[in-house]
Order: C-alpha cells, then structure tokens, then sequence
C-alpha cells in the first residue's frame, strides 16, 4: 500500500490518484515518485483504467523535490539517481493523464504537471521552476517540456529567474487548458477525464501517442505517423460502431477492441 | 505575536476587529505596522470563528497612508524605489482584504488619506463617520494613487470624478463619497462604532459562506467578460448549494422557523 499517494479505484473509467505528504507540501521525494511510478503502472495494466487525474491538496500540487535527498547525492549518486527511470515511467504513461492542479506546483511539481496531457488548474495555481535559486537546473524535463508549452521567452524567465508564474498566466502562456475556482479543480478534471473515458479506447491511446509525436519529430515523420495510426484504427470494431452510432443519431457503446 | 501599532481580536460572535493604532500619526503605515497588519489578517484568515473582519481606526484619523517620516528623500540622498513598498506591503495587503473569503467591513472614522483612502475600496461593506473625508494625496507630492486607486476609483465613481479625484487631490467629504457611490453609508460620528459593530455582528449570524462567494464573484465580475461571469455563477452557485447554510436556510424557510447559520 502506498504511503504517500491516496488512490481512488476507478469508477467509470477514472482512477484519482492524490498526492498525500502534506507535511511537506507534497515534495517529490524518490519515495513518492516510485509510488507514483509504481501507480501508473498499475494503472496501465487495468484494462477497467481509462484515464486517470492526478491532484495534490488546496495547499500545494507538488512543491518541488526533496532538498535534503537531494542533497545527499553526489556525482555519482545523482547519476545512479533512480529517480530519472521514475520520471520515464511517469512520462511514458498511456493512458490520458490529467492534472488537477491547486496551489503551488513548482519544480519537479511542475515537471510532474507537464508530463500530464491535460492540465485543469485551480485560480490560485502557480507554476515555476526555482531549481535556479538552488544553484541547479530542472532536472525532469523542466528545460525541454516548459519551453514547448510556454514558448522561449517565457521559459527562458521561469528558468533563469526562478519565479512563479499564476493560473491566469500560465493558461495564456499555453501551460494550462483550464482554470476553475479552486473547490472546483478536481470534479473538473474528473468530469473531463470521465468525458475520454467514455471514448473509444484505443482512438484515445493512439490520439496521444500521435499528439506526443509531434512534440519530438518533424512534421513530414509526424503526419506519417499519424497516418498509420489513423489507418490501423480501421481495423478496430470500436470505429465501426462509432459511426455507425453516429449514423444511427445514438450513444456510441466502445469495448476498447 | 503582541501587536504595538493595532488593536486585534476575535469575539465569540465571530467578529474579529483589526483597529490601526498609531492615532499620533493618524495610523499612517510604517513597515512595523505593515508586518501587524499582515499577520493578524493571516489569523482572520486561519481562524475557525471568524465570520466578518471589521476595519477601522483608532483617534481622530482613519489612516493617512504611508507614513512619509520613514522616507528618506533628502537632497543628494538616493532616490527612493517606492515601488518595493508596493510589491512588499500595499499590493498584498489589497490582495488580502479582497481575497478574505468573508465579508468586510470598513469604518472610516476621520480622514483617509493616500493609501488610507483607496484601503476602503479594497473592502466590501463602508461605514463612514460624517466628519470622515477621504483624499487622494498622492498628486500633491508627485505621486499616483496606488493600493488599487486607479483601478478602483474609475469603476465605483466613474472616470470624470476618478480623475478629478486622483489630480485634483481635493478632501472629499463623506456625504459626498455616499453620494457619488464610493462608499455606502455615512453615520453619526458617535454612533460609527457601535453601527459598524452591529452591522458586523448581524452579518457574523449570516450564511457568511454564500457572502464570501457573493463577494468573489462580485469582485470578479470587474475582470470578466458576459460569459465568463455567468459561468462563474454557475461554478459558485455549485458550491453554495452544497453548502450547510443553504441546506440550513432551506429547511428554516419551510419549516417557518428562523435559520442557525454557521458559515459553511
């Protein structure tokens, strides 16, 4: 059983998994992480997963990583830090991944953030990556997702400054899809992700993987991508009864084959 | 913390009372009182009891701003970066009286002048003592308004009197601020406390829950456009209707019977 994440099994396709060190404003200690990463994994395999949020509390989503862990490691122990097969784990996830976002979300919070595909946050949210101050870098892809989302300029700001950008700003910038009043973030996100789950599956999966294809390829490589994916959904029964049910002016009943 | 420049407390009504207390100076700021300020909202803001903050001031004066004695502008001395003072202690305390998620009430006592003018406006209900006024100084040593005046003063008097305000920097008095709509109500001086403490203990037995969601939309409908605040609406009504208070008001409303509110 988890120690630091509360999981709620999914009920209609959707598993909340909620962040739970509130001691510590939900930092990201390795311990955590593997729990997470352990989590999603889990997730991945149950074929009733269709779609999971994840949230912290009012407080904090995630408030950066552990510093005194941290700071235990040296050369060596950062490069056999196994925080960074976490991070792949994390990233690597399938499925939709939603963050419902309220309070603080910086550093590797915000890392954990743009590893999720939809991101619903609450009006007093605020973004950042402050490793700068610490005098070091973002180390979860803070450097490479933030400048995708964000832009240069911006990124650029975040980064070098090390300071925190709000809701409204992060959802102009692009960081965001949404903002909400804070009591609201999390139905938010589980009324969206239980919108996805009721899709078709594996039209959700390949969407994503072909939407995280155009972040790292060139377009030509992308819109072939895409193609093939498009093309193997013909062999689904699930396209044929999206349209037909389309045809046919009723609910769509997707079995994920 | 024990408080030097403020009066502090919360009563069992659940009103808690933050006085500015330095009368000598008109409870002009310094960074001292700033810091009480701060911390005694952060208790309003953590306490379990507190339903309405009220606001006001101690002596003759309600508050005259920044106190300009902590200024140093001497001839040849460095010029003063007073926008630090802003960041660090007027934009938050705007930000907080705004944002406290329950009502509050601002008595104006005497003068409010400066940042003590524009203090009121952040606040949801004022009382002011007939005798109170209220001017924009800042134009008469060069300055602009801040603590929110310019954003302020615009929207609850209108442009023309906004500007006449801020560059004229003439003392406004209380009946005419009643008048043009910057505040809500002038009282006898006498009897400016005992009605600010009234209205607050009224309020403090409200749905005081539904007035911070009243507040927050009505604060917000400034920055939004139709749409966004009917669906801001929609998003408050939602959490006021899974409210105790709703479910409590309801059920008085049928039952013929008076309600026991508690705020959440």
């Amino acid at each position: 059983m988890p120690s630091n994440l509360v999981v709620q099994p999914p009920a209609d396709g959707v598993r909340l998994v909620t962040l739970h060190r509130p001691q510590a404003l939900n930092a990201l200690n390795t311990e955590l992480l593997a729990e997470l990463a352990a989590e999603l994994d889990a997730a991945e395999r149950d074929a009733h997963t269709r779609a999971v949020v994840i949230t912290g509390n009012r407080k904090a989503f995630a408030a950066g990583a552990d510093i005194n862990e941290m700071a235990e490691r040296d050369l060596v122990g950062i490069l056999n830090d196994p925080r960074v097969a976490h991070w792949q784990r994390i990233a690597a996830f399938s499925k939709p991944l939603i963050a419902a976002v309220n309070g603080f979300a910086l550093g590797g919070g915000c890392e954990l953030v743009m590893c999720a595909d939809i991101v619903i946050a609450g009006s007093d949210a605020r973004f950042g990556q402050p490793e700068i101050n610490l005098g070091i870098i973002p180390g979860a892809g803070g450097t490479q997702r933030l400048l995708r989302a964000v832009g240069k300029p911006l990124a650029m700001q975040m980064v070098l400054s090390g300071e925190a950008i709000d809701a409204r700003h992060a959802l102009q910038a692009g960081l965001v899809s949404e903002i909400t009043e804070p009591e609201l973030t999390v139905e938010r996100a589980l009324q969206a992700a239980r919108a996805i789950a009721a899709k078709a599956p594996l039209a959700v999966r390949l969407a994503k993987e072909a939407l995280l294809k155009a972040q790292d390829t060139d377009l030509a490589s992308g819109l072939r991508f895409e193609r093939h994916a498009f093309t193997l959904l013909a062999g689904t029964a699930d396209r044929d009864e999206g349209i037909r049910a389309f045809q046919e002016k009723r609910p769509a009943h997707f079995l994920g084959q | 913390m024990l408080f030097q420049h403020i009066l502090f407390s919360i009563d069992d009504d659940g009103v808690a009372l933050l006085s500015l207390n330095r009368p000598e100076q008109l409870n002009s700021f310094n960074s001292a009182m700033h810091l009480e300020v701060r911390e005694a909202l952060k208790q309003v803001r953590q306490s379990e009891h507190a339903r309405v903050l009220l606001l006001t001031g101690e002596g003759r004066g309600f508050c005259a701003g920044q106190d300009l004695s902590d200024r140093n502008v001497a001839p040849g001395a460095e010029m003063p970066d007073l926008g630090e003072s802003i960041e660090k202690f007027y934009n938050p305390l705007v930000r907080s009286l705004r944002d406290l998620p329950l009502p509050v009430i601002c008595a104006v006592n005497g003068v409010a002048a400066g940042a003590g003018a524009n203090l009121p406006l952040a606040c949801d209900l004022v009382l002011a003592a007939r005798s109170a006024s209220f001017i924009q100084a800042f134009c008469k040593i060069g300055l602009v308004p801040d603590s929110g005046g310019t954003w302020l003063l615009p929207r609850l008097v209108g442009m023309a009197r906004a500007k006449a305000l801020a560059m004229l920097g003439e003392r406004l008095s209380a009946e005419q601020a009643e008048q043009w709509g910057l505040i809500y109500r002038v009282v006898d001086d006498a009897a400016l406390r005992d009605e600010a403490l009234a209205l607050a203990r009224q309020l403090a037995t409200q749905p005081t829950y539904g007035l911070a969601l009243i507040k927050r939309a009505l604060n917000q409908s400034y920055d939004n456009r139709f749409d966004q605040q009917l669906e801001l609406e929609r998003d408050l009504q939602r959490l006021a209707g899974r409210s105790e208070d709703y479910r409590e008001g309801v059920s008085a409303f049928m039952n013929k019977r008076a309600p026991a509110f508690k705020g959440r």
